[in-house]
């Protein structure tokens, strides 16, 4: 059986790589898509534990976040096409309205 | 006894509520209909339930009716609960009496004011605030009446309020009236503290007991007392009735002659255990009241506005009452109050008639001769003038004899003489007054004489019952020297006062009191006549011959402009010195700092706000690891 800090170091890897993208990407896009790879991660690690722990508690708690996550896929992608209408762009630094 | 006398105050409450929300949409006679019958109604109840109490015996007083607790913290409890026993009963028979006869004249009175339904408002909520006075079982509810009667007042003395000078009457009245409330409620903690009760029963009951120090007893009959000088306008706080006369009569004759203004009488009367076990208190008492009756007639000398003389003549009076309590001649004094309501009710009503048939003309120098325009009120206030200078078989002289035969028995003879010496003043400017205004020559103004009339049947009828009942009111309570129990009303009061020490006297010197106050009041007519009618160059010699006197009653005494030198205008110097400097300075820089530092504090933390997602990220992450190595580490 591979042991469970295989997919705890998979998970990692993705999860750093979620977030190193959506802070180093200009892309509303790409950075949604980072984000659903750090969801992802998260998922993995549940699963990784629910399986070493013999437990469906984790696998539940999955297919929350997925739920979750497909319903957070069509509001953020509504938002990005409203941006896009009113700014021509989806680049991040052009939309700055909430500048205190 | 069936017990429906908590309905007494409620009538007109009730009545209040309707015309206050609907009045200015209801038609005027369905007002007028209403605010009267409300009050008939009380009257009714009142008879009722004082024919129930003559029948149950005496040992039985007061019958309490507790509807609910209203307030109760702590050791603190007060109800909501009235009491009937003899004193309420003359109490609410004379306010509900008077107020309906008041009410049915103002229909006439006030039917061209364009505030009819205000006006009807208003006097149904005083009547609801006295009857709550004269009917609460404990000092808490009786200060809700208390006040309750201060503000209609305030609100009915500048009724007219776009008149400059009613506005500021109503203002002065309210705040003297304040003054003298402080002691009130002093007094009521003291009480609150040492007996830790405000039932009258129970407050009865501790100072006889004697738990408590005679100096406290005192302290709390004088602070007590303090409230009522503000309420019944004595000395020191009397100058505010005098201006009160700006509100419609119907008011003055309601409220500053017949009922409120004696709440203070029926207070110190309530409270008599205090002013029997304290015999410095009784003295003060006495002693402010005869002062105040002799000050005030003086005053009422030289006045020439017709409301004005009555004014000085009701504190006058109400002086009186105060010597009748002050030496414990409790059912004295409230004898006065009621045979007073009458016949001053009656003597203000007719001047608002003559008032009303002159257009509103209040200077009696423009008056004279109304005699013959005025049928039935000349006989009316006529009747009232010979009642309240005390001239025999009349209500006033059965009353201000029982009084002043009891400060001569109690040995009080300053204040005998001063009494004596105020019944002549009363008996001298009340026919002043009548042959000013109806005798002599006339010196109406033309375009006045034009329209002179007699009063509506609504104003005369009213007038006509009050003078029957100024004449008869008095019957009830005859002279002891005309045999042992004609006294009924002493008898009937007799049960809830305390007695001093009792003195008698002789019938000789009975006899020898009454001749020598029917003698004062015949004077007191007589040199009238001869300064008004017979000889009208008289008065103008005498004021040839002191002018300083003169002047000084004219101007009453200087009281009002020494009042606004020691008191008013240091008050308004010190308001507008705290409203310069404090109040600009560090109130409104207190409020503006918070202000401008919010506004401050928002510029700095703005900067952290660029508006880009990805610092919001960026700051979310290092939180994420902050809170995760606290968890960690």
């Amino acid at each position: 059986m591979i042991p469970t800090y295989y997919f705890l170091i998979l998970s990692a890897v993705l999860f750093v790589m979620g977030t190193v993208g959506f802070l180093i990407k200009k892309d509303l896009i790409t950075q949604f898509m980072c984000v659903e790879v750090m969801l992802n991660a998260a998922n993995l690690a549940f699963i990784a534990f629910a399986r070493s722990a013999s437990s469906l508690d984790g696998q539940i708690i999955v297919f929350f976040i997925i739920t979750v996550a497909a319903a957070e896929a069509a509001v953020g992608l509504a938002i990005i096409l409203l941006v896009y209408r009113q700014k021509k762009s989806i680049r991040t630094e052009d939309s700055s309205l909430m500048k205190g | 006894m069936r017990e429906i006398f908590w309905l007494i105050p409620l009538i007109p409450a009730v009545s209040t509520l309707i015309l206050a929300v609907f009045g200015e949409k209801l038609p005027k006679k369905y007002i007028s209909f209403q605010a009267c019958g409300a009050v008939f109604i009380s009257f009714l109840i009142s008879l009722y339930s004082f024919l129930g109490l003559l029948k149950i015996s005496p040992e039985e007083y007061p019958v309490v009716k507790n509807l609910f607790t209203w307030i109760h913290s702590g050791n603190f409890k007060a109800d909501l609960s009235f009491q009937f026993d003899p004193l309420t009963a003359v109490m609410a028979l004379v306010v509900t009496a008077v107020g309906f006869l008041i009410h049915v004249y103002s229909i006439g009175y006030m039917s061209e004011d364009r505030s009819y339904s205000r006006f009807f408002t208003l006097m149904n909520l005083f009547t609801f605030s006295m009857l709550i006075l004269v009917m609460a079982s404990n000092l808490v509810l009786m200060f809700v009446g208390w006040e309750g009667v201060g503000f209609c007042s305030y609100m009915l003395i500048g009724f007219w309020f776009e008149k400059h000078s009613a506005a500021n009457a109503g203002k002065k009245a309210f705040i003297v009236n304040r003054i003298g409330d402080a002691g009130f409620l002093i007094g009521m903690l003291f009480i609150l503290v040492h007996i830790g009760s405000t039932d009258f029963i129970n407050i009865n009951s501790a100072v006889a007991s004697g738990s408590l120090s005679h100096g406290l007893v005192t302290l709390i009959a004088i602070l007590l007392f303090v409230g009522a000088t503000g309420k019944s306008a004595q000395i020191p706080l009397y100058v505010w009735l005098p201006d009160a006369m700006e509100g419609p009569t119907p008011v003055s004759a309601l409220i500053h002659a017949a009922t409120m203004v004696t709440a203070g009488v029926y207070m110190v009367a309530r409270m008599n255990i205090l002013y029997t076990t304290s015999e410095t208190a009784g003295s003060i008492v006495a002693i402010i009241g005869a002062v105040t009756a002799v000050y005030a007639g003086t005053m009422a000398l030289t006045q020439n506005d017709i409301k004005r003389v009555l004014a000085y003549s009701t504190i006058s009076q109400i002086g009186y009452m105060f010597i009748g309590c002050g030496v414990g001649a409790y059912a004295a004094g409230i004898f006065h109050l009621y045979t007073h309501a009458f016949f001053k009710s009656l003597l203000f009503l007719a001047a608002g008639s003559v008032m009303h048939a002159l257009s509103g003309e209040l200077d009696m120098r423009k008056m004279g001769g109304l005699k013959k325009y005025m049928p039935h009120t000349y006989p009316a206030f006529l009747i009232g003038a010979i009642a309240i200078a005390g001239v025999p078989f009349l209500s006033g002289f059965f009353s201000k004899d029982a009084i002043l035969t009891a400060a001569f028995a109690q040995g009080q003879y300053l204040v005998w003489i001063l009494g004596i010496l105020g019944a002549v003043l009363t008996a001298f400017y009340m026919f002043r007054l009548i042959f000013l205004t109806f005798h002599g020559k006339e010196r109406i103004e033309p375009e006045v004489k034009k329209h002179i009339h007699e009063s509506p049947p609504v104003m005369t009828v009213p007038l006509s019952l009050l003078a029957f009942f100024s004449v008869i009111a008095g019957y009830i309570g005859l002279p002891v020297v005309l045999g042992k129990n004609v006294n009924w009303f002493d008898r009937f009061l007799a049960p809830i006062m305390h007695k001093g020490h009792e003195a008698h006297l002789g019938i000789g010197t009975e006899w020898f009191l009454i001749v020598i106050s029917v003698t004062v009041a015949l004077t007191g007519i007589f040199i009238a006549y001869v300064f008004y009618l017979k000889k009208p160059s008289v008065p103008h010699t005498l004021v040839r011959r002191f002018p300083f006197l003169y002047k000084l009653l004219t101007n009453k005494y200087y009281v009002d402009e020494a009042y606004d030198y020691v008191f008013v205008r240091p008050t308004l110097k010190g308001s507008e010195f705290v409203y310069d400097k404090f109040d600009l300075n560090v109130i409104d820089g207190a409020v503006n700092g918070t202000a401008s530092g919010t506004g401050f504090f928002g510029k700095i933390l703005g900067f952290l706000q660029t508006g880009f997602i990805k610092d919001y990220a960026l700051a979310f992450l290092l939180g994420a690891i902050i809170l995760l190595g606290l968890l960690i580490f």
